[in-house]
This record gives structure tokens, C-alpha cells and sequence, in this order.
């Protein structure tokens, strides 16, 4: 007996401490309910969802109150005899109209947020969004500039080779700038297949649609880095193309778009140029990791059956007018998709560097003046 | 009644069982009871091959980072594990106990159309061979999600193909399930058995049954849309060619959405026979739960856009959609009080079967009142496409049809079986699965709020440790299911102790007036019912 004591009390020692334990890894699990809202539609959500939760935890309590009480009074172990009523109206009438009535309740506030949500009219600026297999790209259509937007985070982290950074898969190499107070209307499509844009503080989630324009808009009013990802599955990278919207003060954005113009203008090509090879190529595996070795791999290798290998292939090491035109309209049924978005000097650089690179051995550089010809 | 009956009478009642031995007489049946086992053990398979993708998803979501799977290899587990769980597990399960039981529960000899029931059944193990031996085909299974939506699965590799006729074959097997089950109850009732007078589980099934006749059309149109688009050059969903992605959303959530009705109203119909029996009393309303269900299936027809608030519909679509889909929450709520009010002032005892319902009843409504959430337009903006859906319809699906399917099982064992199920592992199995459940499915509603997307293969930092808590939940819920196939071989190996005709003290449909177990032909001779 004493000695079974002793084991219940060790047993209770042992659950108290484990529970103990557990609680600084539920304190450190933050993480409950939406991330802190910065504009006025993603407040009215969180309002709208604490209004509807606490109706929810009243008719529960209510409900559950009533069956467990009959599930402890009225037991056969405890000797309660069965009524044998089965129906009656009256209640029956009043629990159809009251949860009605309720409904009605929830549904003005929704009407209202939900006409807020859809009034896309008057912005003050406009930025066209496109989602690609995988990234995004992001148009400022009054300024005239425009930029892809990657994932940042090193592989090397992602198969944990590194340590994880504090923003592990939610940073990219060129955020989405905007100016903060500013109705920004986004207008969103995509490129290949289904992407949704979706940034959680500001409440927005739109589906990019390949071949519609569908738009949303938001207000920011905080200064500050905002991060969302994509939310509609769209193929083996859709848990790697992170929405990094950075809102500055209207100064800081002017003074950024300003920087843009300059980088734009400088960055022009000449088409005419003609390229140094060794030069062309190292351009050229830039552009392929931005662009390429999602699916093809850095080491040209492709994935099997998936994703066929450039290292030896057949069209990189044949014709330059074959693999321009596949790199330019791309491979109908298949991943491949068409290209013709890069600059001739870009296509020009990739497609001298696929050729040149691992163990492709071809001498001679494609010029971006033979990707112009080829567009025609 | 009908003339079949009769024709028995005449000569040979008892003892001429004209079957084969061995496979062929599985291979042969047209017993309605030996289709139903099939189709139980079938079902129970999937369920298991299913689960084991859930834990392939589950062991690579315990950490950030890649550890287990590529992530293509991801997404195809995603997507077969919802097309297995959905197509080869849960509709099997409830189109089993429709065969076992809806017969003996109104007093008909066998099913309608005994062949076409042994056919429907023998054309589900070729669709999951289609969909399992997909994996291993050039390009991997389909990988765009149990949905498939183009574009995606216009570029997929050839294991889309065999997913597509996989759907088509199990389409089909559903429809000739469906008419089997709506001409059973239509015209084989037992003297006396008016519709009013069906046990509900019947009337949940006829509704289902039409509901199946009428979408599972629609899914198959919408598929045989996606193959032409891949193989013959049409451009339904292609906007280059004149088509659009989101006509194939708007397609398959016209199937969608009742199809999540088909799942539910046959477990509705399980719990609505072991609530009353384990109250000792009858049930409450039934004359409303017939209403209340015919009412959640007409509305299933008009809520489909709630699935797709993202995609950009006019305003005014969303509103309609909105509106029509919170409504559901009244035939709903009018089924919870109803359950609620039978269970009052019974005298009530807790077997294992109830114990399923009451946990049902609980989780269920926890699911219903996600959907609800969810059902507002705006702020599904914000959590569409998240864990939170995921928790939802994994409350409403796993502890709604699931726990009921489990809780019909413990109740009809010693009817299939003649003996009585283990009562303490039957417990045991219970509460792993309710507290491993909400271990597994309670933290992704955080997870979804916080702002996780669904169907990614790994994830930001702040999602870490309430992914952890969900993994180590779900291997509980796994394992907690061997605990169960343990019961059901104890049962039909015949240890523990022999049921009577009638085990349950407040059973009074017909089911429980034939021996234990139910003999291989029962009402051959209708009984009359006052």
C-alpha cells in the first residue's frame, strides 16, 4: 500500500514537472490569432471574427451546457428513467427562428466590411502584380519600372545546412514598395498558372488568374515590413515565393522611386551591343538562377521524369535558333513556359551560358541582336 | 409489397446458400451483406493507405525545413490523401453500412439490383490501383491538390491521366451505388413501412443518394474537360484559347459542395439511430430531421462560391453566396438540438457507440462553427486558403463522418459478427482518438489565424511549434486506429461474448429482431410493421 503511494506520488511528481515543462514551449507558441493589422479592412476582420467567435463560445456554452447536465443527471447508472417525448413544436419553431435571427446579426457587419473590401475605385497609385512559377513580379504602371521579386532565403537553409534566419522563407531580394497612408489598388493576374497575392496585416488575399486582371486595394497606415506568402497551390515551389510589401513614408518612397528610375536607365541595354562570350555567360547564370534552376537545378541536372536535364541535352548543344525558340515560346503541355518577358540581352546571357556551362562545350556566343531576330 | 419476397417463401427458407467457396464467392456475391463487408474492409484499406500520406505529410511538417520529402513528392501527397480519404475511405464506408443495413432496417430481403451492387463494388479496387500506381509513373502522381485545379493540372505529367480516370470509375461506381440504394428504399419497404416511418439513417441515405445521382455527373464532366484540354487540344480552362481557369472552380465546387453532404448526411443518419437507442428513448423531431436534412441538401446546390470568395467574383455574387451559405447553419442547428433534445431526460448508458456519437456530436458542431466563420465573405479574405480551413474540414470530416462511421461499426459489430465487441478497447480507441484528434486539428485554427498557408511543405518560424504539437498528435491518431481493427478481428474471430439478437436495451428497429449473426439471407418473408 505505502509503497504504491509512493509510486502515485512520483507518477504525479513527474506529470506536474513535464507539465511544467511543457508551459514555456506554450509561452513561446505566440502564436494564436491574426498577425497586428495596419489597415483598416484587416481591423474590421479581426472585430468581425471576435464578434462571431464570442455569439459562437455563447451558443456552445449553451448547448453543451444543457447535454452534459443531461449527460451526468440523466444516466441509467444513476437510476433516471426515460421520458418518452418526441416532439414539440413550439420549441421546435423557436430554435429555427432564433438561430435566423442571429444570422441576420452577423450578417450586417459582414455586408458592410465586405462592400469596404470590394471598393477598388479612386486609388491613388496603381500597381499591376503578376505571379509566376515562382516569384512575383511587380509593375508600376504611372512610373514606367518594374522588378521580379525572389525568395531570398539560401537553400543551404532550407535543407539545414545553415542555421534558419529570423525571417526563414518570408523575405525576398525586391519587396513591393509603397508609400504609407496611400490607397495603393493592386491590379493582380499571372503568367502561368493560379497564384494568390496575399499580405495577412493588410487583410488582402486576391487570386492571380492567368489571362484576367482582377484587383484589390489596401491602405497601409504604418511605416514598416510587411510579409505574406502565396496562397493558392501552384506547383513543387509554391511554399517559396514569399509577398514582401515594404511601406515607406512618403518621402523615403519618393525618394526611392526616384533611385528605380535612375537604376532602370542605367541598366538599359544596348541591343546592338555585341557581347565579350565569358562576359555574356556570367550574366547568363544569374539570370538562369532567377529564372531557370527551379526546375532544371544549378547543376543543369534537372529533376527525373520531372524536369529534363540541360547539362548534354539534345536542343542546348544543337541548333541556336531550336533552343531560342523553345526559351522563347516555351513547351506547350509542359512546365516550360514561354520566356519572352527577359530582355533580349537577359535570353541572349542564359542561353549563352546554358550552352557553355557543365559539360556543354559550344564556342560561340548568342547576341542579343539574334534574340530580337528570333522574336519575330 | 413487391413480388420477391414471395418467391422465396414458397419453397426453400432455410439452409440452401448457393455460393461459392473461397474468392469466388467474393469475387460472385450479390449478398448485400457480403458486398457491405466488402466495401467496410475496402473502405478501412483506403483509410490506412490515406493515413499513412497524412503522416508522410505530418513528418515533414514537425520541423521547418526540408527533412522527409522532396516537394513535389509534397504535393502529391496532399493531393492523394484527400482524393483517397474522400473517394476510396469515407464514401465506401457510408455506402457499406447503406448496404448492410438499410435492407434489414426496412425489411428487405437484399438490394434492388443485386449484380449492379457487386459491380459498383468490384469497380472500386481498379481506381485505387489507378491512383496508387500513379506514384510511380513518369512526372508522379497529380500534384495540384484533390481539387485540381488548371492550369496545374494541364502541366502535369501522366500520373493526372490515371487520377482523372480513377475519378471517372469511381464516379460511376457511386451512381450505380446511388440508384441501387434510392430503388431499395423506394420500393422494397416491408408492409406497413411508411417513409415517415423509416429509421432516419434511411432517410439520410435517400437524400444522399440523390445528391450523388446528381453531382457525380458534374465531376465528370469537369474532369473529361481537363483531359481534353491536356490530349486533344480544347481550351476550356485556357483564357489564351477563349476559356477560363476559374469555369473548371466553378464546376467542380457545383460537385464540391455536395459532395461534402454526401459525406456528412450518412453519418448525420448513424448518430440519429445510436443516440435514441442509448437514450432510451425516442428520437426527438424526427418529422424535422427529415426537413432539416432535405433542407441542407437543396441548399448544398446554391452555396458552391463560397469556395472560391478569392478568385474575384462581383460583389454582388459574393454577397448571394455569402447569405445562401450562412442559412446552412439553420437546418444544421435544428439537427444539433434536436440530438440534444433526445439525449434530455433519457436514461442513458455509455457504450462505445455512444460515446462516438456524443464525441460527434461535440466536434461536429466545433466544425460547424468554423464554417460559419468562414462562411463571411470578408473574412474569409483573410483565411481561405489556410490552415484554418484545414482544421475546419478535418473537425467536420474526421470527427464528424469518421467518429460516426466508428460509432456505427461498435454498434451493428454484434449484428455483422454475433459477437460482442471488446467494451474496454472499444473505450480505449475512443478516447486516444478524441484527445489525439484535438491534439492533431485544434492547433492548425491558430496556425491558419497566424497566417499559414495550406498545401506547403515547409514553413516560417513562427508556425514551428504548434506544427510540432500537430505531428505528434497525428501518429497518436494514427496508431489509436490499430486499436480498432484489433476490436473489429477480436469480433469476428469470435472472442468475447456471443450477442444476443437484440444487444442494446433501446434498440427497436427492425435489425435487431433477426438472429446474431444476421443470418446470410434475412426477410425473405417481409415483416409487418404497425
Amino acid at each position: 500500500m505505502v509503497r504504491n503511494r509512493k509510486g502515485q506520488v512520483a507518477a504525479a511528481r513527474t506529470l506536474i514537472a513535464g507539465a511544467a515543462g511543457l508551459l514555456p514551449a506554450l509561452a513561446h507558441a505566440r502564436v494564436f490569432t491574426f498577425q497586428d493589422p495596419v489597415t483598416e479592412i484587416a481591423r474590421q476582420q479581426i472585430s468581425l471574427h471576435n464578434f462571431i467567435m464570442w455569439i459562437c463560445v455563447v451558443i456552445f456554452v449553451g448547448v453543451f451546457g444543457v447535454m452534459f447536465y443531461s449527460i451526468f443527471k440523466h444516466r441509467k447508472s444513476v437510476g433516471h428513467q426515460a421520458a418518452q417525448f418526441h416532439e414539440n413544436t413550439m420549441v421546435e419553431v423557436i430554435w429555427t427562428v432564433i438561430p435566423f435571427l442571429i444570422l441576420l446579426f452577423m450578417a450586417y457587419p459582414a455586408t458592410k466590411t465586405l462592400l469596404l473590401f470590394k471598393d477598388t475605385s479612386s486609388p491613388d497609385m496603381t500597381v499591376k502584380v503578376t505571379g509566376y512559377q515562382w516569384k512575383w513580379g511587380y509593375d508600376y504602371l504611372q512610373e514606367g519600372f518594374g522588378f521580379y521579386s525572389n525568395l531570398k532565403t539560401p537553400l543551404a537553409q532550407i535543407e539545414n545546412r545553415e542555421a534558419k534566419g529570423e525571417n526563414y522563407l518570408l523575405e525576398v531580394d525586391n519587396p513591393l514598395v509603397v508609400p504609407v497612408d496611400t490607397k495603393v489598388r493592386v491590379l493582380i493576374t499571372a503568367n502561368d498558372v493560379l497564384h494568390s497575392w496575399w499580405v495577412p496585416a493588410f487583410g488582402v488575399k486576391q487570386d492571380a488568374i492567368p489571362g484576367f486582371v482582377r484587383d484589390a486595394w489596401f491602405k497601409a497606415e504604418q511605416v514598416g515590413t510587411y510579409r505574406g506568402q502565396c496562397a493558392e497551390l501552384c506547383g513543387k515551389e509554391h511554399g517559396f515565393m514569399p509577398v514582401v510589401v515594404e511601406v515607406k513614408s512618403k518621402e523615403d518612397y519618393a525618394k526611392w522611386v526616384a533611385g528605380q528610375k535612375q537604376k532602370v536607365q542605367a541598366a538599359a541595354d544596348d541591343p546592338s551591343k555585341v557581347w565579350d562570350g565569358k562576359e555574356l555567360a556570367a550574366r547568363g547564370e544569374k539570370v538562369f538562377a532567377a529564372n531557370c534552376a527551379a526546375c532544371h537545378q544549378a547543376n543543369g541536372k534537372g529533376v527525373p521524369n520531372a524536369f529534363p536535364a540541360l547539362d548534354g541535352s539534345k536542343v542546348v548543344n544543337g541548333a541556336k535558333a531550336e533552343q531560342l525558340a523553345l526559351v522563347l515560346n516555351g513547351k506547350e503541355g509542359t512546365a516550360m513556359a514561354s520566356f519572352k518577358q527577359l530582355s533580349d540581352t537577359d535570353l541572349a546571357a542564359v542561353v549563352t551560358y546554358t550552352r557553355s556551362a557543365w559539360g556543354n562545350t559550344a564556342a560561340e556566343a548568342v547576341q542579343p541582336a539574334e534574340v530580337k531576330a528570333a522574336r519575330k | 409489397m413487391s413480388s420477391i419476397p414471395h418467391e422465396h417463401v414458397a419453397g426453400h427458407e432455410h439452409g440452401h446458400e448457393h455460393r461459392p467457396a473461397g474468392l469466388m464467392r467474393w469475387l460472385t456475391t450479390t449478398n448485400h451483406k457480403d458486398i457491405g463487408t466488402m466495401y467496410l474492409w475496402f473502405s478501412f484499406t483506403m483509410f490506412l493507405v490515406g493515413g499513412v500520406m497524412a503522416l508522410t505529410i505530418r513528418a515533414e511538417l514537425f520541423q521547418p525545413g526540408l527533412q522527409v520529402v522532396r516537394p513535389e513528392f509534397f504535393n502529391s501527397m496532399t493531393t492523394l490523401h484527400g482524393l483517397i480519404m474522400v473517394f476510396g475511405a469515407i464514401m465506401p464506408a457510408a455506402v457499406g453500412f447503406a448496404n448492410w443495413m438499410i435492407p434489414m432496417l426496412i425489411g428487405a430481403p437484399d438490394m434492388a439490383f443485386a449484380r449492379m451492387n457487386n459491380w459498383s463494388f468490384w469497380l472500386l479496387p481498379p481506381a485505387a490501383i489507378l491512383l496508387i500506381t500513379s506514384l510511380f509513373v513518369p512526372g508522379g502522381a497529380a500534384a495540384a491538390g484533390w481539387t485540381l485545379y488548371p492550369p496545374l493540372t494541364i502541366q502535369a505529367g501522366m500520373g493526372m491521366d490515371l487520377t482523372i480516370f480513377a475519378v471517372h470509375i469511381m464516379g460511376a461506381s457511386s451512381i450505380m451505388g446511388s440508384i441501387n440504394i434510392i430503388t431499395t428504399i423506394l420500393n422494397m419497404r416491408a408492409p406497413g413501412m411508411t417513409l415517415m416511418k423509416m429509421p432516419l439513417f434511411c432517410w439520410t441515405w435517400l437524400i444522399t443518394a440523390y445528391l450523388l445521382i446528381a453531382v457525380m455527373p458534374v465531376l465528370a464532366g469537369a474532369v473529361t474537360m481537363l483531359l481534353t484540354d491536356r490530349h486533344f487540344g480544347t481550351s476550356f480552362f485556357n483564357a489564351a484559347g477563349g476559356g477560363d481557369p476559374v469555369l473548371f472552380q466553378h464546376i467542380f465546387w457545383f460537385f464540391g459542395h455536395p459532395e461534402v453532404y454526401i459525406i456528412i448526411l450518412p453519418a448525420f443518419g448513424i448518430v440519429s439511430q445510436i443516440i435514441p437507442t442509448f437514450s432510451r428513448k425516442p428520437l426527438f423531431g424526427y418529422a424535422s430531421m427529415v426537413y432539416a436534412t432535405a433542407a441542407i441538401a437543396i441548399l448544398s446546390f446554391i452555396v458552391w462560391a463560397h469556395h472560391m470568395f478569392t478568385v474575384g467574383l462581383p460583389v454582388m455574387g459574393l454577397l448571394f453566396f455569402m447569405y445562401a451559405t450562412m442559412l446552412i447553419a439553420v437546418p444544421t442547428g435544428v439537427k444539433v438540438f434536436n440530438w440534444v433534445a433526445t439525449m434530455w431526460r433519457g436514461s442513458m448508458s455509455f457504450e462505445a457507440p455512444m460515446l462516438f456519437a456524443v464525441g460527434f456530436l461535440f466536434l461536429f458542431t466545433m466544425g460547424g462553427f468554423t464554417g460559419l466563420v468562414l462562411s463571411l465573405a470578408p473574412l474569409d479574405m483573410q483565411i481561405h486558403d489556410t490552415y484554418y480551413v484545414v482544421a475546419h474540414f478535418h473537425y467536420v470530416m474526421v470527427a464528424g463522418s469518421l467518429f460516426a462511421f466508428f460509432g456505427g461499426a461498435y454498434y451493428w459489430l454484434p449484428k455483422w459478427t454475433g459477437t460482442m465487441y471488446d467494451e474496454g478497447v472499444a473505450k480505449l480507441h475512443f478516447w486516444t482518438s478524441l484527445v489525439f484528434f484535438n491534439i492533431t486539428f485544434f492547433p492548425q485554427h491558430f496556425l491558419g489565424l497566424a497566417g499559414m498557408p495550406r498545401r506547403i511543405p515547409d514553413y516560417a518560424q513562427q508556425f514551428a511549434d504548434w506544427n510540432m504539437v500537430s505531428s505528434i498528435g497525428a501518429f497518436g491518431f494514427g496508431l489509436a486506429q490499430l486499436i480498432f481493427l484489433y476490436a473489429v478481428v477480436k469480433c469476428i474471430r469470435g472472442q468475447g461474448a456471443k450477442a444476443p439478437a437484440r444487444p442494446w436495451e433501446g434498440g427497436d428497429t427492425l435489425e435487431w429482431t433477426v438472429p446474431s449473426p444476421a443470418p446470410y439471407h434475412t426477410f425473405e418473408t417481409p415483416p409487418v410493421v404497425r
